[in-house]
């Protein structure tokens, strides 16, 4: 239980950019302690964006949960938690404005642009994973035209919502639309 | 017990940013501007973008960043508690109700048929949240090769199964940025040297 602790406090602590600058780490961490499989994790962040929350609190919430109960839930949450309320706290007591300091600032200049290019690569080995179910070299390739199809008419939805009201589209109103191209796809056809 | 009061309604907001906010992050900033800014008036507009630059830049989740802060900023030590307790407390419960009857839900036959369209909606989102940020990342060379070197490398390490945590990753780009701002400082410094220098000659 203290390794789930820590854990989440490591993830907590350097996962930058927000939700999904965490996910790479998640996946790692998660399935190499054998705390959900790949397929479960992918199953959740699905659950994750349809329920209120930040994603890392729930992540935290469900893997603590799903290992040790109640406790486990409450340890994971706090750990994930814990890091960005006491960086906060010293910034907001601090408040001259720790982002003058330029040492501080060029850090987190070099920061940003490997944290967006980790998501969009974690984006592209997930989309291998679901579209051929290829996760590394080695692995058997399957080709799942059903779930290419789903990911290209959820990606116009949201391009062409995008695009006639310039407001993005909810996630829920994706997720729901690609639930029911699921139960299509996969339960009737 | 003025300080009572703002703690009490300080709960309440959060609490109900974290009951409504779907979606994680982004979808976050606007709500919690909506509640704290134009609304309860605790936060100037600067002031929150300050937070939103400092939260992005810094480890969590936004929305503990921002509650944090600006509890702190309300009513000190205990309402950044208070604030970033109620921002959990939603998600917290309903995820742990979730949680007890996950497995038994996934294992219906039709839920699992739905999952599967799921998964790769959620592979468009990553995508895309991705392809947003990257929007607003300022395309300079610096930006565009540690992005470039970052995806690349995390995708053939993935590929070849190479154990390579995310964590190193941050701290080499944040490693690279002190030293590409370090080498920027001296090539600065001699040539404002051979400036005065020469200056000095004529």
């Amino acid at each position: 239980m203290l390794e789930l602790f820590l854990t989440f406090l490591k993830i907590g602590a350097v996962s930058f950019g927000g939700g999904y600058g965490m996910i790479s780490l998640l996946k790692e961490e998660v399935i190499s302690h054998g705390w959900l499989t790949e397929s479960q994790l992918l199953n959740f962040i699905g659950v994750s964006e349809s329920t209120p929350g930040p994603i890392a609190i729930n992540m935290a919430t469900f893997v603590g949960s799903s290992q040790y109960g109640i406790w486990g839930a409450l340890l994971a949450t706090l750990g994930v938690v814990l890091p960005a309320f006491v960086i906060m706290l010293v910034v907001a007591s601090l408040i001259s404005g720790l982002l003058k300091f330029a040492g501080v600032k060029s850090f987190l200049n070099g920061v940003r642009p490997v944290v967006i290019g980790l998501i969009v690569a974690t984006a592209i080995t997930m989309f291998l994973s679901v579209i051929l179910s290829f996760e590394s070299i080695g692995s058997e390739v399957f080709f799942d035209y059903k779930a290419l199809i789903i990911f290209a008419v959820v990606a116009t939805c949201g391009i062409l919502y995008k695009h006639f009201t310039k407001k993005a589209l909810s996630p829920i109103i994706l997720i729901l639309i690609s639930a029911v191209m699921g139960l299509i796809f996969y339960g009737l056809l | 017990m003025k300080k009572f009061k703002i703690i009490l309604s300080l709960f309440w907001t959060m609490f109900k940013i974290g009951l409504f906010t779907f979606g994680g992050g982004y979808a976050m900033i606007a709500i919690i501007e909506r509640e704290l800014v134009e609304k309860k008036e605790w936060l100037t507009h600067d002031e929150f973008m300050d937070v939103v630059a400092i939260a992005e830049s810094s480890p969590g989740p936004l929305a503990i960043n921002s509650s944090t802060f600006i509890g702190y900023k309300l009513a000190g030590v205990l309402g950044s508690i208070f604030a970033t307790l109620a921002v959990c407390i939603p998600s917290f419960v309903i995820i742990f109700v979730i949680s007890l009857f996950f497995d038994a839900f996934i294992q219906i036959e039709w839920v699992g048929y739905a999952f599967q369209g799921i998964r790769a909606c959620v592979a468009y989102l990553i995508l895309s949240a991705g392809i947003k940020m990257f929007k607003h990342l300022k395309k300079n060379f610096f930006n565009l090769a540690l992005f470039v070197a970052a995806g690349i490398v995390m995708i053939l390490f993935t590929i070849f199964s190479v154990n390579f945590s995310s964590i190193f990753y941050v701290l080499i780009g944040g490693g690279i940025g002190l030293v590409v701002y370090l080498i920027g400082l001296i090539v600065k410094r001699d040539k404002s040297k051979d400036a005065t220098e020469k200056g000095g000659n004529e």
